[in-house]
């Protein structure tokens, strides 16, 4: 384990080792950004607008205290979206889809001996292969950490009103009420450093993949299983200190 | 030129190269020759910096390369060819977009340059009009094609193949052979090709090193390989039922040969009479009993130039 920690402290010391031309990688950071963003919006999408409606029939269904205004739906609604539900599921659904398929990737770049290729060329793979993939997932993160907030709201919105829960106006108000903007940038903040856990471990479960096939398989579930642990633990250690 | 000097590598305590020495020379084609796990691939990788080695030096035209410094390996490895046993074409790319590859990424080349170079260097290994394919839509032969032609692409001085013809019928395999001795000729390389295939070292080998659990049993050229009295080599090139018959037709055609020459020899002596114009021919060939007779001297001086 802690061998393991050690060789991944390592590994990311090399992308910044003997790096390409910032040409070079900003031309691959932008091909990175479009696999790992584009391709993500649409499951993004669908399971931000469910976990948003979900949410708002279950905490209709809990509050049916007549003491308690309806308006409180839409305010705990938006506060488990920004806070938990959009960064931290956005990125555990990502953990999945781009993680494993970075993983996988690598892995089979590494057993066809792609990677040996680019170092007889005199080139830094991890550094080639790897940096634009953080970056980009750092870049792009958040924007979709943006989007699922957006839609989750729009979700519990369409939920509340189309059932009868709540009304428009009633959801509205609970949602523009007692609102801190600190919590838009601690979900960023989240979003951030959930992005640069899942693309460094993928990357390294994948860059040290060896074997055949069900080696690449085992790496991208590894790297599936690791992110998603990573990233509660930073979701807990990030709560700590920046709440 | 490439010289190594005592190679040796450890894989968790298993001794895969024990103390491999010798040189490459510019302009052939050197075999790295042994059966499978005797530390070809090992010692290649080893040359080419992919896998450090626990002992021993690697020097390419007479810069040292193991432990140097990272930019004047870095300098050595841009003039590093390499076609791998998979090929180890990009999936993600176009066949042309793997043989600009290094172009883009090694030279200063602009866009019209790289392309007109690419073209050449797929039109040299007979794929003109390939360009826009996926190494998933061609086949094996054509991807070891594409991978000569990004080795090539820029301007390498020395090429290395990893069992070039893997899994390639016959045909296709002499092919590619034939390509790399062209290519090696054409440009004079170094080039370096790790095979097991018996064709090849008869087809295109200039200098054999025959590896045997990981040690250098041997060193020659393919008109010495076939007459060792090493074991080892023997079983191993022997092993090929085509290549036991094709010795068994030699020594056969060898030994009516002598017993032509000797019967030949006692007539004319039976008879006592003056060497005819006949016998003076004989006397110059290479004589079985005698190896360094005056047509056996010139053959080996041959080889050697």
């Amino acid at each position: 384990m802690l061998q393991s920690f050690g060789k991944y402290l390592l590994f990311m010391q090399s992308l910044f080792t003997r790096k390409e031309s910032a040409k070079i990688l900003f031309g691959r950071t932008v091909d990175e950004a479009i696999l790992i963003g584009i391709n993500s919006i649409f499951i993004v999408a669908i399971v931000s607008t469910f976990i948003g409606a979900v949410t708002c029939v279950q905490v209709a269904y809990n509050l049916n205290n007549a003491f308690i205004p309806r308006s409180t739906i839409g305010f705990m609604v938006r506060e488990m979206t920004i806070l938990e539900l959009a960064p931290t599921i956005t990125s555990i659904v990502l953990a999945g889809k781009v993680g494993s398929s970075i993983a996988g990737g690598l892995g089979t770049m590494q057993i066809t001996e792609q990677v040996d290729a680019l170092e007889v060329m005199g080139i830094n793979s991890a550094s080639y292969l790897v940096l634009p993939k953080v970056v980009a997932a750092i870049l792009v993160f958040p924007m979709l950490v943006i989007l699922a907030m957006f839609l989750s709201i729009l979700g519990g919105y369409l939920a509340g009103t189309l059932s009868g829960e709540l009304t428009p106006q009633e959801y509205i108000t609970g949602i523009r009420d007692q609102f801190i903007p600190y919590n838009i940038t601690f979900a960023l903040i989240k979003s951030v450093v959930f992005a640069f856990l899942i693309s460094s471990i993928s990357s390294f479960r994948g860059y040290y993949t060896s074997g055949g096939a069900l080696e690449v398989g085992a790496a991208s579930t590894a790297a599936v299983t690791n992110s998603v642990i990573a990233i509660l633990i930073g979701d807990f250690v990030l709560a700590y200190i920046l709440l | 030129m490439i010289e190594i000097h005592n190679i040796h590598k450890a894989f968790d305590g298993k001794k895969v190269l024990d103390g491999v020495s010798g040189v490459f020379e510019t302009g052939k084609t050197n075999l790295l020759l042994g059966a499978s796990g005797t530390g070809k691939s090992v010692l290649l990788k080893c040359i080419v910096g992919l896998i450090k080695p626990d002992l021993g030096s690697v020097t390419f035209d007479g810069t040292y390369f193991t432990n140097n410094k990272l930019d004047i390996r870095q300098e050595i490895r841009r003039k590093i060819g390499m076609l791998f046993q998979g090929s180890a074409l990009f999936d993600s790319m176009t066949v042309e977009q793997n043989v600009e590859f290094p172009l883009k990424m090694l030279t200063d080349m602009n866009k019209e340059e790289r392309m007109d170079r690419v073209n050449f260097c797929l039109k040299r290994v007979g794929l003109e009009g390939a360009n826009k394919k996926m190494p998933s839509e061609i086949s094996g032969g054509m991807k070891k094609r594409v991978g000569i032609a990004r080795a090539i692409a820029p301007h390498c001085t020395y090429l290395f193949c990893d069992e070039p013809n893997s899994g390639l019928d016959p045909q296709t395999a002499m092919k590619i052979d034939e390509l790399i001795k062209e290519i090696t000729e054409e440009y004079n390389i170094t080039t370096i090709i790790v095979t097991h295939d018996m064709n090849s070292v008869i087809e295109i080998g200039d200098k054999i090193m025959f590896l045997y659990e990981g040690k250098k049993l041997w060193e020659g050229t393919r008109d010495e390989i076939m007459d060792t009295d090493i074991h080892e080599l023997n079983e191993f090139i022997f092993a090929n039922r085509l290549m036991r018959d094709a010795k068994k037709v030699e020594d056969e055609e060898r030994e009516e040969e002598e017993e032509r020459r000797h019967n030949g020899q006692v007539a004319s002596q039976g008879k006592e009479k003056a060497p005819s114009e006949e016998t003076v021919e004989t006397r110059d060939e290479p004589q079985p009993e005698n190896p360094d007779g005056p047509a056996a001297t010139t053959q080996s001086g041959n080889d050697k130039v």
